[in-house]
């Protein structure tokens, strides 16, 4: 009997579909796949909830520990670990509702007010630079950060995912040119995730500071992400960043608009001042 | 330095130097040193007010409208009992002491620390 193309294709699917028998999860459909394994939507029988569930290669089982290890609000939270009657290793973990972040830079909303503005995409990747500190500050890198790894929720909460393990060779625009990653490999990444929202002619200080933070040389970039951070705090303050040697007139024009009020009741009470002295000498 | 002082120390200083500018008035000179006091503690109190205000609401806008009104109040005070004199600079002294009450409002939102709570 002849199989059509199409039922192939079907059977194709069926047979590369993860056997969850024996677990407590129920298959919905494929959500993604990345370099560490395919990601599906699943349903949790036992306490009826929704949940990502990750089906990793069995050599790649080390890292739902990894994760497990870092709780941090940005970072995707890990329900349980196991492996499937395949040998293959899977890891159930919250099911976050929302976009990617290429899809919600790009996004058009339905008020057609168009693609979040910067203070917003300023905001994620301080979240996520949030979580990249902790996640070093317990000794773990995330050795392939990029837009597809960052899920905005639908309350505006970010999170971080895929966090890599040993191997993994990161995506070319996001990763560091040098050989072993660490750190300041993922401090590349972040940069390059902040160029990625920045619009097309981002502010001179914030294109410095991805720029510092994608240096090819490792060592002219920020020493940790508490740098990167406390410079996207100072520009958000309308400060200079360590990043940016500003000219002058820069220079004046942010101190204009950091204290634009104060220069403006200054300038009224010197012009009332003036006009009141010359309209007293009539 | 808490928001009271801040408003104390811009009330003082923005005071001084409004009252000084009646130097440019030959009329006003002879009496310079008492206008510098009066104007001085004019802005001081403004300071004072606009302080505990800022402690309580934190709003830049509100807080140079509080300074403003307060301002006008009493450079209004200061112009009557001028008038009582025989000499009226309502305008003279009103206007700058709106403006100057808004600017010491208006510093004492941004600058200055809110007080601690323990709860």
């Amino acid at each position: 009997m002849d199989l059509s193309d199409s039922v192939l294709d079907h059977l194709r699917q069926v047979a590369a579909l993860p056997d969850l028998s024996g677990t407590r999860y129920e298959l919905e459909g494929e959500i993604g796949r990345g370099g560490l394994g395919v990601v599906y939507r699943a349903r949790d029988r036992q306490l009826g909830r929704h949940v990502a569930l990750k089906v990793l290669d069995a050599a790649l089982a080390g890292e739902a520990p990894l994760i497990a290890r870092l709780e941090h609000p940005a970072i995707v939270p890990i329900y349980e670990a196991g492996t499937l009657p395949d040998g293959r290793a899977f890891y159930a973990m919250k099911l976050v509702a929302g976009a990617r972040l290429d899809q919600y830079v790009g996004r058009q909303t339905t008020r057609g007010d168009g693609p979040p503005h910067l203070v917003e995409r300023l905001r994620v990747v301080r979240r996520v630079a949030e979580a990249l500190a902790f996640a070093h500050s317990r000794g773990a890198i995330h050795r392939d950060l990029k837009p597809q790894n960052v899920m905005v929720g639908e309350f505006g909460e970010v999170y971080v995912m895929d966090w890599g393990v040993e191997g993994v060779a990161g995506t070319p625009a996001f990763r560091a040119p040098e050989p072993g990653l660490d750190a300041r490999s993922d401090i590349y990444a972040l940069g390059a995730l902040l160029e990625f929202v920045l619009p097309a002619l981002p502010p001179p200080a914030l294109g410095a500071v991805a720029r510092k933070a994608m240096s090819a040389d490792r060592a002219a970039r920020y020493a940790d992400v508490a740098g990167l951070l406390a410079d996207l705090e100072r520009f958000q303050e309308g400060l200079a960043v360590e990043a940016w040697r500003e000219p002058l007139l820069h220079k004046v024009r942010r101190f204009w608009s950091r204290n634009a009020l104060l220069l403006w009741l200054l300038t009224a009470y010197a012009v009332v001042k003036f006009v009141l002295f010359f309209w007293g000498r009539r | 330095m808490n928001k009271i002082l801040v408003g104390l120390l811009a009330g003082v200083i923005l005071g001084a130097i409004d009252g000084a500018t009646a130097w440019f008035y030959p009329e006003t000179r002879p009496v310079i040193g008492s206008i510098l006091v009066g104007s001085s503690f004019k802005g001081m109190l403004v300071g004072l007010f606009s302080g505990w205000f800022a402690r309580k609401v934190q709003s830049t806008k509100w807080g140079i409208v509080v300074g403003a009104v307060l301002g006008l109040l009493l450079a209004y005070g200061v112009a009557a009992m001028d008038a009582t004199k025989g000499q009226q600079h309502y305008l003279e002294i009103m206007l700058p002491g709106f403006i100057t009450g808004a600017i010491i409002g208006f510093s004492t939102q941004r600058a200055g620390a809110q007080p601690v709570t323990l709860r």
